[in-house]
């Protein structure tokens, strides 16, 4: 029984067919990285887990449970979280209230009693800020807890996202390119933590990425995709040396098509 | 410039940062407490209005500057909870004690099934479904005439609580007093969801419902929410309204009180609740201000028509352009200046660039 299992699931916006027919397994503990290039389905199928496209046929599985029976704001409380390509950050509000935001899914106080805000709700507040400690810690995010995040740069922002998703204390990590736009040295942290996060925390994680030395260094399982298509399928020398990859990034050289 | 050690969570959970802080508001209040010794009771009454209005403002605030949503239409749920808290009194003989909390429930309730069909409408198509409301709302008292008056009004009972007599003629301090109480409580609430996992999910929608969603907050929820307790403050200024001015007619709960409100709220700082009472100090103080100042040039009885609402909007646009965070966002700058100085930058509040943002799947 396989942690994640996608089963022919397929996705068509009108004539296009963003996700042809993708099946693949994630087991528990491991990285695993779709790549491809820019259009082949790599976010939507991201969007597919996070319930806000829904497959035109297909099946997924997340751990026993059938996840196309979940809506978008239930995906969370099964342990899937996930970052975004463009950062969705709550912007007007500071480092730690976002992070806050994403212990929801632990709440167990109802807005009553939020609103007179009895002792119990303030035991539930220390509880989920040591949590939210945890994630500032373990990510160096000390320096900007109280700042806003219309004020902070991109790259902190980046892993401010990173943060609010592993407060949420998934079981399974989607990153939607965690890399991009960071500089060679961020990118380099942005490794080691993905590296901790499954390693310490044990948590499972899918990612999306086009730094081919990231997804070299951390994945153990790759999948390579072109226009909705699954291309190939292994650790990622087998992938990188596959000659269908190959082509898609490349095209192929007027010899070989002789 | 006041540096906070922060020692424990408590720190960024209590109501207050610090004794100073404390202190202030504690003085604010002693003052707000003994304000009809110091000043006549025109003035206690113009003070009564402004808490009202400020009450409302705060209904509005926690939709506009909270979640993000607009209304157009707050006034209608004023007029629902004018109406009910009357009719309560005069047809069934609740006492005021329990009519103000019900009247707010109703119009909380009457806000959240209004809220469950326009959920899914941002922008100004919510704007244009509020405003229908507005308008609804001023035709549904008038063909309701057996309860409301009809476009003759209804009379408002003086309010009688623990068998001491809060007219608004014979106890203009006394209602000022109730009207304050009122006004710390829902201030009290209002912080409270601030601070808590609530507040934190209306920002989330705010912000980005996209990932509000994928933190697991339920938007359609949430906004309803929002709206129904948005309603449920307005609801009870509605009412506290209703006993001020002791007659209303459908004209009272018009589109332009509706207006009024958000011009408050912008004015006084959007997504503050001390916005909403400078907001509402804008509304209530400046139409006597006009009237003394007329009255200081023209000797003779001078009517401008429209004077009021031209310098309404001419307030509002300046706002608008020159200070966005309004009033209170002012106050931070000029606070922040003499706090830092000589440090202070020119663009210290300037709205940083937003990156690019996930639309496409709303």
């Amino acid at each position: 029984m396989s942690f994640l299992k996608l089963k022919d699931v397929t996705l068509q916006f009108g004539g296009v067919t963003a996700v042809d027919n993708i099946s693949f397994e994630v087991e528990e503990g491991e990285v695993f990285s779709l790549v491809g290039p820019n259009g082949a389905g790599k976010s939507t199928i991201f969007n597919i887990l996070s319930r806000f496209y829904k497959p035109n046929n297909g099946e997924i599985i997340f751990d026993g449970k059938n996840l196309l029976e979940k809506q978008s704001h239930e995906v969370a409380s099964l342990g899937i979280a996930r970052t975004f390509q463009n950062i969705e950050l709550f912007e007007q509000a500071s480092v730690l209230q976002n992070l806050l935001v994403a212990r929801q899914t632990h709440r167990t106080s109802n807005a009553l009693s939020e609103m007179l805000f009895l002792p119990s709700v303030k035991k539930e507040e220390y509880r989920h800020r040591l949590k939210v400690e945890k994630v500032i810690d373990f990510l160096d995010l000390q320096a900007y807890r109280e700042k806003f995040i219309s004020g902070l740069p991109y790259g902190v922002r980046k892993i401010v996202e990173l943060g609010r998703a592993l407060a949420i204390e998934p079981k399974l990590l989607l990153l939607d390119e965690p890399a991009s736009g960071l500089s060679v040295e961020e990118t380099q942290d942005v490794a080691f933590w993905i590296e901790d996060i499954k390693k310490v925390m044990g948590i499972t994680v899918l990612m999306v990425e086009h730094d081919m030395n990231l997804v070299t260094s951390v994945s153990d399982r790759v999948m390579a995709l072109a226009d909705g298509k699954k291309l190939a399928m292994g650790s990622p020398e087998e992938v990188k040396n596959h000659p269908a990859v190959i082509e898609a990034y490349l095209g192929v050289s007027e010899e070989f098509e002789k | 410039m006041r540096v906070i050690f922060k020692k424990s969570y408590e720190a960024d959970i209590r109501l207050f940062k610090d004794g100073v802080q404390a202190f202030w508001y504690l003085l604010l209040l002693v003052i707000a407490v003994i304000l009809p010794f110091l000043i006549n009771e025109y003035w206690v009454g113009e003070f009564s209005l402004m808490l009202i209005w400020a009450i409302a403002g705060m209904g509005l605030m926690l939709l506009v500057g909270h979640t993000g949503q607009a209304s157009l239409g707050h006034a209608a749920f004023m007029a629902v909870g004018a109406y009910s808290n009357v009719i309560m009194q005069n047809n069934f003989n609740i006492p005021f004690i329990l009519s103000l909390p019900l009247s707010g429930i109703l119009a909380g309730l009457v806000g959240a099934c209004i809220a469950l069909p326009t959920r899914k409408l941002h922008g100004i198509y919510m704007a244009i479904a509020t405003i229908a409301i507005g308008v609804l709302a001023e035709d549904l008292i008038v063909i309701l005439e057996p309860w409301t008056g009809g476009v003759g009004g209804i009379f408002a009972p003086s309010i009688k609580l623990f068998g001491l007599d809060f007219d608004r003629y014979n106890n203009v301090s006394g209602l000022y007093w109730l009207i304050l109480a009122i006004t710390v409580l829902i201030v009290l609430g209002y912080k409270n969801i601030l601070r808590s996992p609530l507040g934190r999910s209306f920002a989330a929608v705010r912000d980005s419902e996209i990932s509000a969603q994928a933190m697991g907050v339920n938007i359609g929820k949430t906004r309803t929410l929002s709206f129904a307790i948005s309603c449920a403050i307005t609801g009870i200024s509605g009412a506290l309204m209703g006993h001020f001015s002791y007659v209303f007619t459908n004209e009272t709960f018009n589109i332009v009180i509706s207006i009024n409100l958000l011009l408050m709220i912008v004015v006084g700082g959007v997504g503050f609740i001390h916005g909403a009472f400078l907001g509402a100090m804008v509304v209530t103080f400046l139409p006597s201000g006009i009237s003394f100042t007329r009255d200081a040039f023209f000797s003779d009885f001078h009517i401008i028509p429209g004077i009021e609402s031209g310098i309404f909007g001419l307030i509002l646009i300046v706002v608008i352009l020159f200070e966005p965070m309004g009033l209170y966002g002012r106050w931070l700058k000029f606070k922040t200046y003499f706090d830092l100085f000589p440090f202070y930058r020119k663009d210290m509040f300037r709205r940083q660039k937003t990156y690019l943002k996930t639309e496409r799947t709303r």
